[in-house]
């Protein structure tokens, strides 16, 4: 069948097999990634000292420039890392590599809409570049209200095309997710092998399920919140605009009910690639599976009850803020029962510390870090001096730049060998996960104490005594830069390799799952004969 | 003898690292970041006392379960390790130990909510209030109006860095403050010395009500525990007491465009006496300046 195996560009461009399609999503990520953290470096290296230095220095524009731009590199380092970098590593990426080999499917169910779910990101991704452009508040490019969008910031405060170009971006990307979400749900809800109950399904496709749905149920949200940016910002309404009835608080409600779940679908599948990791390193199978499943489930569904603890300052009703403590802090007991878990299943274990398991380690410990200091945050009462501080970035980037980004980095490093045949360097990879390691602690670890002394983000300069910290926290950035670039050679050097040295399954015995019982790479169609789960 | 050695050791860069902290402020500044602290800044009065109290009694609570945890993980890492035990165990369910650390967590978290509540409720049920302060958010400055004093009005804007390198020019910002404060001040603080300062009596409830004219802003002061967003088109309530005379620190804390970071936030807190005066001389000054927010 001359169809079955396309070569050149037509095997990528109109591709609908899986595989391909995860693999496009990977080095989208990446592509993606590189941009973002370049952002940040920038970000960071404006901040490594009082003052303004480094942003007029590198565009050539002046000091008050500068401030806007910096706002302008704060949003798009938000939204390139959640939306085109994270999410298509995990979900795209990940999740079409290995939900259906994972299941024993010999593709996705729909593989012309998995097409079109990747295809439709490089025009988002674009239109997001381009609105940084376009003149965005009177007399600047691009838009730089934050990834939140908050009107009237967005809608009177920038009123040039480049928040329009970030909303079309925003709804292609959604478009995006959602046709990918139903995809896996139709996938893993029908095309399981034989035997393979829903009880039975790995944690990672559990994940993915779980994350399908949060994507559904919130994405229409955020959609059409934004047609309201859209429509209130050229189309004369006043959804959000008070002068005609409108609201702005409504926006961050409707915005924060896509934005809460939206923490989870970054970080469910993460759970599920550390919950493989962790059992296939400690040759052991995940401890408690139905609890770390159906914790997951619980983290989904709570997800939804929760989103006005982003907007405790907001003037929301004392009542109505004590349920949001409430219902915020009962995340941490399902979020409890993973960490445990993960520790009982290397509990016992005989336990081997490669690169992907280094990372998962590192990923429990810090994730727990991130997770205790959203305890401290749940209270609204302590909120209130935290709130919009360097502590919220500091805690959110444990939970993502530390969790979610190790997760993939755990993710690549245990599958790169089964996805293109060629295992990594063990030594060099491992001075990578170290230098990784100190940097990304020593950037975000002393942000906490610039949150509690109270410096509030989105700053493009601060008072001097917020000097030692925001110097610590760059040089921070610029330890987590080596790692970066050892991160490039060591993938270069796998990528080079003139020979595939990849065992079918290079981990051992621990390794359970059904893309270790094929070749690495898997063959471009697999499971032709459904394979049988007892 | 090592490990008393390296406990000294320990303890002598703690003290280093964090006496540091506890640095001695300028003259009259009470409210403000320290450099290089790593705690909340130092609470002023009763409600950051509160808030300060709540956060070290959470902040007890995650570093023993985060300490536990990596405890937890260390030691399995070195017990569990390949060398020490080739070979692994088959179990993968224990029902005891998932009920208890399902139930303990909740356990800590019905604690952690017996003080959390009440204090949510004490910072948010407005108490009687002496009089009233009306805070707009502008970009990017903040107009303060005192209906209750006869309508004084007057917008606190930043000292610009230039004023921090030209000596004439911060003569200039320092002549006007004194001269509205009535009494002779220094400006230190980059970024955070605006040139008119909240004028509040010390030991007297206030009422703060505060909304936007253009964008949200939000206004705080972290060591008087209040942060509010100045939202357009809504009028949000809060409250604060000062418990001592000095000049508290804020910023504001909600992005707002190119200047979020340049719109500080300074609470001159009087005694009883001098805010009489102060008024009586505000009044004359300030009461019909043309910059209304409120009354636009």
């Amino acid at each position: 069948m001359a169809h079955a195996n396309p070569t050149g560009w037509k095997r990528w461009v109109y591709s609908t097999n899986h595989k391909d399609i995860g693999v496009m999503y990977l080095w989208f990520a990446f592509i993606a990634g590189c941009i973002g953290f370049g952002m940040s470096g920038l970000i960071r290296m404006e901040l490594m000292e009082p003052g303004i230095q480094v942003l007029p220095k590198v565009f050539g524009i002046t000091e008050q420039q500068a401030h806007q731009m910096f706002n302008v590199l704060t949003t798009g380092h938000g939204l390139i890392m959640v939306f085109f970098m994270v999410m298509p590593a995990l979900i795209g990426g990940f999740g079409n590599y290995f939900v259906p080999l994972m299941i024993g499917a010999p593709d996705m169910a729909f593989p012309r809409m998995n097409n079109v779910s990747f295809w439709l990101m490089p025009p988002a991704f674009i239109l997001l570049l381009l609105s940084t452009m376009v003149e965005g508040a009177p007399g600047s490019n691009g838009f730089g209200g934050g990834w939140t969008a908050y009107p009237p910031l967005s809608t009177i405060g920038h009123p040039g095309p480049a928040m329009d170009l970030a909303i079309f971006s925003l709804h292609i990307a959604g478009a995006s997710s959602i046709m990918g979400a139903i995809n896996y749900i139709t996938t893993i809800f029908n095309m399981r092998a034989p035997g393979m109950t829903i009880h039975k399904m790995p944690l990672f496709v559990w994940s993915i399920l779980v994350t399908a749905f949060l994507l559904v149920l919130s994405l229409p949200v955020l959609a059409g919140a934004i047609t309201m940016l859209l429509t209130d910002r050229n189309f004369g309404t006043t959804f959000f605009e008070p002068s005609g009835g409108g609201d702005p608080v409504l926006y961050q409600h409707l915005f924060w009910f896509f934005g809460h779940p939206e923490v989870y679908i970054m970080i469910l599948p993460a759970f599920g690639i550390i919950s493989h990791i962790v059992s296939t390193f400690s040759r052991k199978p995940v401890f408690g599976y139905l609890g770390m499943a159906y914790a997951m489930a619980a983290i989904g569904m709570i997800g939804f009850a929760v989103w006005a603890h982003h907007m405790y300052t907001v003037g929301l009703d004392v009542d109505t803020k004590a349920y949001f403590v409430a219902a915020t802090m009962v995340i941490a007991v399902p979020t409890g029962v993973k960490i445990f878990s993960w520790i009982a299943t290397m509990w016992g274990g005989s336990i081997r510390f490669t690169v992907p398991m280094m990372y998962a380690i590192a990923f429990i410990l810090l994730f727990t870090v991130g997770g205790v200091t959203g305890v401290v945050l749940s209270n609204a009462g302590a909120d209130i001096v935290l709130h919009d501080t360097y502590y919220v970035v500091a805690h959110f980037h444990y939970v993502l730049s530390l969790g979610a980004v190790f997760a993939i980095f755990a993710g690549l490093y245990y599958w790169i060998g089964k996805m293109s045949g060629k295992q990594y360097p063990e030594t060099l990879a491992k001075l990578q996960f170290w230098v990784t390691f100190i940097g990304v602690n020593t950037i975000f670890f002393p942000q906490h104490f610039l949150g509690l002394q109270g410096m509030p983000r989105r700053y493009v300069d601060y008072p001097d005594v917020f000097e030692k910290w925001n110097f610590v926290s760059s040089v921070g950035y610029l330890i987590t830069l080596v790692g970066f670039l050892l991160f490039l050679v060591v993938m270069a050097m796998t990528l080079f390799k003139k020979k595939k040295d990849c065992a079918d399954n290079p981990w051992g015995e621990g390794a359970t799952t059904l893309e270790w019982t094929l070749s690495s790479p898997p063959p471009f169609h697999q499971f032709n004969e459904l394979p049988r789960i007892k | 003898m090592n490990v008393k050695r390296l406990t000294a050791g320990m303890m002598a860069s703690l003290v280093a690292v964090f006496g540091l902290t506890v640095g001695a402020l300028a003259d009259g500044v009470k409210g403000m970041a320290h450099d290089g602290g790593v705690w909340l800044q130092t609470p002023m009065n009763e409600q950051a006392a509160k808030i300060d109290d709540f956060h070290m009694l959470l902040l007890w609570i995650i570093s023993v379960i985060a300490v536990f945890v990596f405890l937890l993980v260390f030691w399995v890492m070195y017990r569990y390790r390949e060398k020490k035990n080739p070979e692994p165990s088959k179990t993968s369910h224990n029902t005891l130990i998932e009920f208890i650390w399902t139930v303990v967590p909740i356990g800590i978290l019905v604690f952690i909510g017996f003080w959390s509540i009440p204090l949510l409720y004490y910072q948010d049920v407005v108490p009687d209030t002496e009089f009233a302060i009306r805070v707009t958010g502008n970009q990017w400055n903040w107009t303060y109006n005192y209906p209750d004093q006869g309508g004084i009005e007057f917008t606190a804007s930043v000292v610009p860095n230039s004023a921090f390198k030209n000596p004439k020019e911060m003569a200039g910002y320092e002549t006007e403050l004194s001269k509205f404060l009535g009494h002779p001040v220094k400006i230190q603080n980059r970024l955070l010395d605006p040139d008119y300062r909240l004028v509040v009596p010390v030991h007297t409830k206030i009422r703060l009500q505060i909304t936007g004219s253009d964008v949200i802003h939000s206004w705080a002061v972290p060591s008087l525990g209040v942060k509010l967003d100045a939202i357009p088109g809504r009028l949000n309530q809060t409250w604060f007491e000062a418990d001592d005379i000095g000049t508290f620190y804020g910023q504001c804390s909600e992005l707002c465009g190119q200047d979020h970071a340049f719109m500080p936030i300074a609470v001159e807190v009087m005694s009883k006496e001098d805010f009489a005066k102060w008024v009586k001389h505000a009044k004359a000054e300030y009461a019909d300046a043309g910059t209304t927010a409120l009354g636009r």
